[in-house]
């Protein structure tokens, strides 16, 4: 499967998908993607790069363990729910919105960018696991 | 991580700057002492689920004040000590953590006003004390009673919980201080007998009482400072201030004073004797605090007399404070032997007091009033057991009680605090010595404290105790302390307790090996019937996780669809199902299509003959199933759908490569097929039933609607699968990722490889034997 097309290939195609994975998870609001699409797509890119490289070069690029990101995905999750205590102590996860002109930035933005993260982090722990077996 | 090092490391700053904390605390608190002992309660509180009428409230009343000044004060001695006597252990930083945390949990457990709230702080000083007897976490005796006690007292707490939830709707209100100002009406109650039980139940466990006392000596494996503050000054009265707290609403019955006497006084006769068969200073010390939880329990339980004067709260609320100041200070003074003299075995101890003349000191004052000698506090504590004893109904059982408790405890006193200091000195494991000021300076503050309450107690009684006992007696109550009462009955008692617990002293050569004997013919004790308990529960969890857990893919989906088939199966049965609709929707040729090729290749996976034609299968029957979302508009579906199987893909390209060839024979074949095609005949037909009828009666018409409607008012976002996702209900998105994450590191245990095992190359046999037995000698040595 290393051919050198591939090879080539994936070096382009792996920050397009990555660039994409973000793209789908910040129009999620208003279109179809979302944190969960997201973070799947990410978690497609690096499969693709462990298939023309290994495990251990996925692992160099991520700088992280795959749980600690599921980790931090989770913390962030949760700290947004309590975000919208700290403002006005309103019930955990209530979400809360600044607009800036015409732009809505809210505490769901940072639940979904959690969903993304946990969700790399999980498939990618999965993954990992199974290749380097 | 080892624990325990041998070499010892200098304080941490830390370790000496928490003593602060209590400190300041305490004068805080000692502030309030005034107002509360004026009448007045210290009230403050936040709401927290006002839904459920659950307040984070914070109440101070007598009996909370006093347990309070126990905590905080002999807390800051304990901390002062424990920054010393932990210089041998490692992790000093965690320890300390753990000791604050738990004086904070136990703070907010005597001051709490609201019943839950009083929950959690009670399970947090449980979670706190399981951390701290399981501290050295390497040894295995030291984890087992950890164990121990955090099922002990957490089983009991969750019976209290129930209780609490009864007691709250029966009384219509969470809150303490509102059922203490107006006490619910509960003795004629059906709930009330429930209600009694399970509060019982938590009290019971949480302090030692028989036959749940056997946790609290196994407790004895934390560090010495942990001994000396939870498991005796502060976390095991607990249950009695519990029970104190709940007196003037729950007390009063029959069932309540009875109760208590006799699980009280069984308790602390049992727990007397059998601290004379140990040998150890702390087991010694633990049983005998069992012993003063049972003589607590037993007068909280004594009616209250005709004259008003509630003799036996006094006594209980005295013997509290009694025993709080002694036991702390002996401990302290078990741990100092412990650590100079290197042995807490009372049969190796002599002699020590040139050695040790502070810790001697220090001894000698807890242990004469432990024994109840004039004019120590002891004394006064000893004084009103019996004559409270003597004025209740059932007075020979109390007297009797008493006296034999009293009369060993003397001995015990004795056991404990003269013979490791008197007679020649003997050989210890290490030369004993003097250790340095922190070590003795709160043994023996405590000490003198035992002594000052006795010569001066009239004002101990008048600002600390009196309101205790109005808290718990439901009245201000009159009652003059003093050391000397005269000559009565009474002091009578109290003479002949101290000769008789020095004469068994004397004789003990002759008298500890009979009490030996008696205790050893006991047929079942608690320790062992809660072996047995556990080893039952971990037989019959292997019996099932045999039968669960068979390894066999095959039988886990049987298992999985015949219990979704049939909790389907029988809602349909019960409920019926309201409406079919009477013609199918019209469905376009495209989607005929769709369905076909999924059926189609659903069929070609089950019949595939090799692994890889039937996971392309099981793709096509993905992608179409995908399709068919987008066709009914919810692309973010089909699109996670797209996702989920692209990653399926490529997680089985790569197991594939390490699974056995496919056989044929792993088919089941005749009855076996058939009874699998029946299932998911059963369960295909049942989810497609279930659709139906969800497609015409929507019951959550309206849930949509308001979805639809409020999306962009109030989530800001037009895609509002993502909005009830991230917003509307992202409490169930958050425990989706939570078990998502977690799902994906127990995979992880599962797939990966044991890294150690990465490290090192196999090892043949022969290289294996040798290493061992060097490493054995090694770990022996």
């Amino acid at each position: 499967m290393n051919t050198l097309i591939l090879r080539e290939a994936t070096r382009l195609l792996v920050t397009l998908i990555l660039m994409f994975s973000v793209f789908m998870l910040l129009r999620g609001h208003d279109h179809p993607g979302g944190g969960f699409i997201g973070g799947l797509i990410a978690s497609i890119a690096f499969c693709l790069l462990m298939f023309v490289s290994d495990a251990p070069d996925v692992r160099r690029l991520l700088r992280a363990e795959p749980a600690a990101i599921g980790g931090v995905g989770l913390g962030l999750a949760i700290a947004a729910g309590f975000i919208g205590l700290l403002v006005d102590s309103s019930p955990f996860l209530t979400s809360k919105w600044l607009v800036v002109g015409g732009l809505a930035l809210g505490t769901p933005l940072v639940f979904d960018v959690g969903v993304y993260l946990v969700v790399v982090g999980a498939v990618l722990t999965f993954v990992l696991g199974i290749a380097e077996q | 991580m080892a624990v325990v090092h041998s070499a010892e490391q200098e304080v941490p700053f830390y370790a000496r700057a928490v003593v602060a904390l209590p400190a300041v605390l305490f004068a805080w608190l000692c502030t309030l002492i005034p107002a509360v002992s004026s009448g007045e309660a210290v009230k403050w509180s936040v709401a927290w689920l006002p839904q459920r009428g659950i307040e984070f409230g914070i109440f101070v009343d007598g009996l909370g004040l006093l347990f309070a000044l126990l905590i905080t004060g002999i807390g800051s001695f304990i901390l002062l000590y424990a920054s010393e006597y932990m210089r041998c252990y490692s992790q000093v930083g965690r320890f300390t953590a753990f000791l604050v945390g738990f004086m904070l949990s136990m703070l907010g457990l005597v001051l709490s006003d609201n019943l839950i709230v009083l929950f959690v702080f009670w399970e947090l000083t449980t979670i706190t004390s399981f951390l701290l007897i399981g501290y050295s976490h390497e040894d295995a005796a030291a984890r087992r009673s950890a164990l121990q006690g955090l099922l002990v007292t957490g089983a009991g707490a969750l019976a209290m919980l129930a209780g609490f939830v009864l007691l709250g709707s029966a009384a219509g209100t969470y809150s303490l201080s509102e059922m203490l100002e107006q006490p619910p009406d509960l003795g004629a109650a059906p709930v009330y007998l429930p209600i009694l039980v399970l509060v019982f139940a938590g009290a019971f466990t949480k302090s030692a009482q028989f036959p749940f006392h056997f946790w609290l000596p196994n407790a004895m494996a934390a560090p010495t400072p942990v001994s000396a503050y939870l498991h005796s000054a502060t976390m095991v009265k607990a249950g009695v201030f519990l029970l104190a707290r709940m007196s003037p609403i729950l007390g009063g019955t029959e069932v309540w004073a009875e109760t208590l006497s006799i699980v009280g006084g069984l308790t602390a006769v049992y727990a007397a004797v059998v601290a004379l068969t140990r040998s150890d200073l702390k087991q010694v010390l633990a049983y005998t605090t069992v012993m003063a939880l049972g003589v607590c329990v037993m007068f909280l339980g004594l009616p209250i007399e005709s004259d008003g004067t509630p003799v036996g709260v006094i006594a209980a609320v005295t013997f509290v404070l009694v025993h709080a100041l002694y036991k702390a200070a002996l401990f302290m003074v078990a741990g100092t032997i412990d650590h100079s003299a290197g042995t807490r075995n009372i049969r190796l101890l002599r002699g020590l007091r040139k050695a040790m003349p502070y810790s001697y000191l220090a001894a000698a004052l807890a242990a004469l009033s432990m024994a109840g000698v004039p004019p120590f506090f002891g004394f006064v504590g000893k004084e009103l057991l019996y004559s409270s004893a003597l004025e209740s109904s059932a007075w020979g059982f109390a007297v009797s009680a008493i006296f034999a408790a009293n009369a060993l405890i003397v001995t015990a006193a004795f056991v404990v605090a003269m013979s490791p200091f008197t007679g020649d000195p003997a050989v210890t494991p290490c030369e004993p010595h003097e250790a340095g000021w922190p070590f003795w300076i709160g043994s023996l503050v405590l000490g003198c404290a035992a002594l000052l309450a006795g010569l001066f107690p009239g004002p101990l009684y008048e600002h600390l105790l009196l309101p205790a006992v109005a808290s718990v007696a439901g009245q201000q109550p009159h009652y003059e302390a003093a050391l000397w009462h005269g000559f009565n009955l009474p002091l009578v008692l109290s003479v002949l307790t101290v000769a008789g617990g020095f004469l068994v002293y004397w004789k003990r050569a002759a008298a500890l090996p009979a009490l030996s004997g008696l205790m050893a013919r006991l047929p079942l004790t608690g320790d062992r019937a809660y072996d047995a308990l556990m080893s039952g529960i971990a037989r019959g969890s292997v019996g099932l996780t045999r039968f669960m857990q068979c390894g066999i893919q095959r039988r886990y989906l049987l298992i999985v669809f015949t219990t979704m088939g049939a909790a389907l199966g029988v809602t349909i049965w019960l409920k019926g199902l309201a409406q079919l609709p009477s013609q199918l929707p019209r469905v376009s040729f495209v989607d005929w299509t769709l369905a076909a090729v999924i059926v189609a290749s659903a069929f070609v996976t089950m019949t595939a003959k090799s692994r890889l034609l039937a996971i392309c299968g099981l793709g096509v029957v993905g992608a179409a199933t995908a399709l068919v979302f987008l066709r009914f508009s919810a692309p973010d579906v089909a699109m996670a759908q797209f996702m989920v199987e692209t990653l399926v893909v490529v997680i089985v390209a790569m197991v594939l490569l390490k699974l056995p060839s496919f056989r044929e024979e792993v088919r089941p074949t005749g009855l076996g097929r058939f009874r699998d095609g029946l299932i998911s005949s059963v369960v295909g037909a049942t989810v497609a039933l279930v659709l139906l009828a969800v497609s015409v009666d929507h019951p959550q018409a309206q849930l949509s609607e308001y979805f639809n409607s409020n999306s962009v008012p109030m989530g800001h976002g037009r895609n509002v699968v993502n909005v009830i996702l991230v917003d509307f209900r992202a409490l169930d998105t958050l425990g989706e990722i939570t078990v998502l994450a977690i799902a994906s590191v127990a995979a992880y245990t599962l797939v990966a490889r044991h890294p150690r095992r990465r490290l090192r190359p196999r090892a043949t046999r022969a290289e294996i034997a040798p290493k061992r037995a060097a490493s054995g000698k090694g770990s022996r040595a």
